[in-house]
């Protein structure tokens, strides 16, 4: 691991000035960061440590919702009363995401950020990545691409986005709380990650010396009917080939909302409201979930290695929202 | 020469020749850094106080110090196996505040304040954590490298499922898990690996644990 300088901070205004300082990264959990700063993919000069600024509550919110401080634990997240209680989608994402001794430090500010596993970024000894090394190519492509994007990649970038977490909060229509040198903002999770591009390097709306101080849930009528699918190589422990958030809102046996978010298959979580609003207004039918899932996925691009992705997606979006569908 | 000299254990030999490598550079720190890192100036080392086992420990770090380094090559405490060094393998395993978390994952410069436990402090004297002796009991390792990880994260999972928490392999997270099935437990584990295969009788020590009263 490189030489770097290391910062205290002790409250979220001393860790916004902080962070003017160049070359500077918040550190969380650093779970990711520090794998990546050992593997020579990220080399921030200083680390401001954001762990004591008293971030890490999870309180309800005026109108019904919930906000989940940036530096709550994933494992707190997970298996907090109320985001079990109301947003149990949520607690099973992240609960299949890593394993418990990471989950005990990453942070959910932190699993927002956290990068690409794509080979050719995680590994400098290959020369081409566009991410890591902007304009050196995309190794993926023409390499081994099993795991890669099937939607919305671009002849830049076809990594995938790894968080389960990220595809939780896109189906219950999260939004991302920021602090920055010029104020605060709020932005919904939709927009928070980027689609590749030409500029894969760039992942999400944050800007440099932002910080993220929380994740905001809105009221939800998806506590009974939610299932996370998560399909992976093994049973634990592993990130997703394709996995699901899907949460119905079901009333006398109607669908009056639904929520389909994808992960594993492109840059962000992937979600098409048309898909979703076609299940709306008839009871859940096996023909209506097969519509939906090619709705989701159309316009899907696969690679040499990962064409099983499309069928599988298609398969997982019908599986998780039966799921759904019959929870009680 | 006397039978003691000849009996000079592995690692009694590797704490003295670390010992003697201190004292040849004063202080053993890595002479450079492993990767380029150009025009950065070296972030001096620093002193940081830490709680390990219940003794307090001023050790002069530089901040990229992890936590397992602090532990194993500045405190010598060599429990916790430098594995993978990547968070996958779990061997590094150590508890801090209670939670088991990857020391290869985290600087130590981070744990000041913090209560910082490993296989070393668990056993009381002599006497075995109840873990310990129902790892050995039910024949759970066989290189017994991924152990010390495995016992400590072992404690924590069994104190976790008996705070009511949820895991993937739980059916309902609404519903509190219906108890320690040997599917939890599974699941629960698996951030710890162990290359002999001794699952199923790690398994099975844990269960013996979660089983008693408390």
């Amino acid at each position: 691991m490189h030489s770097l300088f290391y910062d205290r901070a002790t409250d979220p205004a001393h860790a916004l000035k902080l962070a003017q300082q160049p070359g500077t990264r918040f550190i969380g959990g650093g779970t990711n960061l520090l794998d990546l700063i050992k593997a020579d993919v990220e080399h921030p000069a200083r680390l401001v440590d954001i762990n004591h600024i008293g971030l890490d509550q999870i309180t309800e919110l005026a109108d019904g919702g919930l906000r989940i401080g940036a530096l709550a634990r994933n494992s707190d997240a997970a298996n907090h009363r109320l985001v079990r209680a109301r947003y149990p989608l949520l607690s099973q994402a992240l609960l299949a995401g890593a394993s418990p001794q990471l989950r005990n430090m990453a942070t959910v500010g932190g699993n927002l950020m956290q990068r690409t596993r794509c080979p050719y970024f995680t590994d400098p000894a290959f020369d081409m990545c566009n991410k890591r090394v902007p304009g050196s190519g995309c190794g993926a492509r023409e390499g081994y691409s099993r795991v890669h994007a099937i939607l919305g990649a671009s002849p830049s970038c076809i990594a995938v986005n790894p968080s389960d977490m990220s595809v939780a909060l896109a189906a219950l229509d999260a939004s991302v709380v920021i602090a920055g040198p010029k104020g605060d903002r709020v932005v919904p999770i939709a927009d928070f990650h980027r689609l590749p591009g030409n500029t894969p390097q760039i992942e999400t709306v944050l800007q440099p010396g932002e910080m993220i101080t929380a994740v905001d849930l809105p009221a939800s009528p998806f506590a009974l009917h939610a299932h996370y699918l998560k399909v992976r190589d093994r049973a634990s422990y592993a990130f997703a080939l394709v996995s699901v958030a899907a949460a119905l809102d079901i009333e006398n046996g109607v669908v009056r909302k639904a929520r389909i978010a994808l992960g594993g298959v492109a840059h962000k979580p992937w979600r098409v409201p048309a898909a979703e609003a076609a299940l709306a207004g008839a009871a859940l039918s096996e023909a209506a979930c097969r519509k939906a899932a090619a709705t989701l996925t159309a316009g899907a691009h696969t690679f040499k290695d990962n064409k099983f992705k499309l069928e599988l997606a298609q398969n997982a979006v019908v599986r998780a929202l039966r799921t759904a569908e019959g929870r009680t | 020469m006397d039978d003691d000299h000849l009996r000079l254990s592995r690692r009694g030999f590797l704490q003295t020749a670390l010992a003697a490598a201190a004292v040849a550079n004063a202080a053993p720190v890595p002479a450079q850094p492993l990767t380029a890192a150009p025009a950065q100036p070296l972030a001096p080392p620093q002193m940081v106080q830490l709680n390990i086992n219940g003794k307090a420990y001023t050790l002069s770090l530089e901040p990229r110090v992890t936590l397992l380094d602090a532990l194993r090559e500045y405190v010598g405490l060599t429990g916790a196996k430098k594995g993978c060094d990547r968070g996958q393998c779990g061997a590094c395993t150590v508890l801090v505040n209670g939670r088991r978390i990857n020391a290869c994952l985290t600087l130590a410069v981070m744990h000041e304040g913090d209560k910082i436990t490993t296989i070393e402090g668990i056993a009381k004297g002599e006497q075995l954590a109840p873990m310990q002796a129902a790892f050995i009991e039910h024949d759970a390792f066989q290189c017994g490298y991924c152990t010390p990880g495995q016992i400590c994260s072992a404690i924590a999972c069994i104190d976790e499922m008996r705070a009511g928490t949820a895991s993937a392999a739980t059916p309902d997270v609404r519903v509190l898990p219906a108890g320690p099935s040997d599917g939890e437990i599974r699941e629960r584990m698996s951030g710890n690996l162990c290359r002999c295969g001794a699952y199923p009788n790690i398994v099975s020590a844990i269960r013996s644990v979660a089983a008693r009263k408390t």
